[in-house]
């Protein structure tokens, strides 16, 4: 399987030079600044067959978050352990250039950025996850799908795994006395052991020119020089991603720091909005 | 995560290979090495051992994908199925290496001058002979020396570098080991004579003071490797316009 280089969209010039002067000016064609995210919405437990699910709005980017859990044998290596599995999916629904057809490398990319942004935050204890040592485990699929493509798909979809995973109960386990499992109650239920001081989330730089700005839309994003993802759990960094473009130390630097910065913010806002979950599924 | 390596990452301040931290493992690279090929360069850091082949400008096959201002690149990264200490390696393309062509890809697409060539392909070929650790940044150094081999226009050399954290201290070229067992890892492409980063990538938990370490570490490793690609593709001329002298 082969990379390619990718057509973008073309944007019309006239509204290319016009978002272009108006970012070396500090504001976006949007009436954002440089370092604003759009209005952020989050539904959790929009989906009733799921055992956690979540519905994102980022501006005009929709993404909607699934969470299956299902008993497994844990792996070899770690007898006392779950496992997460994250998947990702641009529904031919969001945009007119999307085909359907298995995840391609920009799905897989992206699922693999939120996987590791996860996994490695702390957020997730995968011992809380065991059921019998070596023998029963839960294992998390976790799949998001993008409904509408504006941009920003990382920040949106990894904002949809994490409230769709604070939004997960798993059923109770009855079990032998040799370990064996008798009954799986999915009517009686106990949420997901998670440490929210240590809630995963990323946040996704462009470069325009020399200007860096962050929560990109769709043309942003086609008009782009470069484009860089950090994950941020508590005060550290779990994950980075460049993923367009050629980079200077200053600008990592400062990505960096605006990204630890952001988080505190962003995080308040998710928190937040778990406090009520939603009725119905409306987009 | 909960795994226990089976011999300690670092002793006295020695790697389980007895390497100091900022210590590469030998590095070893040749071009010209694929006859067929436009470009080619295999390069080993220790017994990480990666071959790349470049092949065009030249037609695209699919009519679709060509652009009308500019070539486009297709970059694979495959393991062969011999390649790794544990089982066969099945040969068909995992979800890793697909992420792992399209990182090296965007890398890549930054240093070549694809406005050269518009209506054409540039096919970069990277094959994982022998794995132990930091692939996709051997791999990224062997296919700026192929690119350079084939002649193609360049904005700089390409060189890949591992960082990685293990037993807490900042190291630099993992081995499968370090990769397996260590807190994290970060792999970088480094344009060494501009100053500009094409691949970054992290996992692992890292405080900003750590990943300044890593940056500074890997330019450090990135500036041998520059010097090392450099000669390797001077001495080549050499010796080819000796022999077209004698």
């Amino acid at each position: 399987m082969l990379s390619v280089t990718q057509e973008r969209s073309v944007i019309p010039k006239l509204k290319q030079e016009v978002m272009k002067k108006m970012v070396e000016q500090g504001v976006r064609i949007d009436g954002r600044g440089l370092n604003d995210y759009r209005k952020l919405s989050i539904s959790v437990g929009v989906v009733k067959t799921a055992d956690g699910s979540s519905l994102v709005t980022l501006g005009n980017t929709k993404v909607i978050a699934g969470v299956k859990v299902e008993v497994g044998k844990p792996f070899e290596d770690t007898p006392d352990e779950g496992a997460l599995i994250v998947n990702l999916e641009i529904a031919p629904t969001a945009s007119p250039d999307v085909e359907p057809g298995p995840p391609d490398e920009n799905a897989i990319e992206i699922a693999r950025v939120v996987d590791r942004t996860i996994r490695h935050s702390g957020f997730l204890d995968f011992k809380t996850l065991s059921i019998v040592s070596g023998k029963h485990a839960w294992f998390l699929w976790v799949d998001v799908y993008v409904l509408n493509h504006d941009g920003n798909l990382v920040d949106a979809s990894t904002i949809a795994a994490v409230t769709a995973l604070m939004n997960t109960a798993l059923p109770k386990v009855e079990l032998d006395p040799s370990g064996n499992i008798i009954k799986i109650d999915k009517s009686s239920r106990a949420p997901l052991t998670l440490n929210t001081d240590k809630l995963p989330l990323t946040i996704t730089h462009i470069k325009m020119g020399n200007i860096l700005l962050i929560d990109p839309t769709r043309d942003e994003e086609d008009l782009s020089d470069g484009t860089y993802i950090v994950g941020v759990a508590g005060g550290n960094v779990v994950a980075i991603q460049k993923v367009m473009g050629a980079f200077t130390r200053d600008e990592i630097n400062y990505m960096i720091n605006n990204s630890t910065n952001q988080y505190a913010r962003l995080k308040d806002l998710i928190i937040n909005a778990m406090r009520n979950p939603s009725t119905e599924l409306k987009l | 995560m909960g795994k226990q390596p089976p011999v300690p990452l670092l002793i006295n301040g020695r790697r389980s290979d007895g390497r100091l931290p900022n210590e590469h493992r030998p590095v070893r690279m040749e071009v010209g090495v694929i006859n067929n090929a436009e470009g080619s360069a295999l390069v080993a850091y220790g017994n990480t051992v990666i071959l790349a082949a470049v092949y065009g400008p030249r037609e695209v096959p699919q009519k679709h994908l060509e652009l009308p201002d500019k070539a486009i690149l297709r970059v694979r990264y495959h393991m062969a199925p011999f390649s790794t200490s544990e089982g066969r390696k099945s040969p068909t393309p995992s979800r890793r290496e697909i992420e792992i062509s399209k990182v090296i890809r965007m890398a890549l697409e930054p240093v070549v001058i694809l406005e050269r060539f518009p209506r054409t392909t540039i096919d970069v070929y990277i094959e994982v002979l022998q794995a132990d650790g930091s692939t996709r940044v051997t791999g990224i150094t062997a296919a700026s020396l192929a690119l350079a081999d084939a002649g193609i226009p360049m904005r700089d050399l390409l060189v890949g570098v591992s960082i990685g954290k293990v037993s807490g201290t900042i190291v630099v070229d993992l081995n499968q080991l370090e990769d397996q067992y260590g807190e994290g890892d970060m792999p970088f492409a480094i344009m060494y004579g501009r100053g500009l980063i094409t691949l970054m990538q992290a996992d692992g938990e890292w405080t900003p003071g750590e990943i300044g370490q890593a940056i500074e570490m890997a330019f450090k490793a990135a500036e041998q490797i520059y010097r090392l690609q450099k000669d390797t593709l001077k001495s080549k001329y050499v010796e080819s316009s000796i022999s077209l002298l004698t």
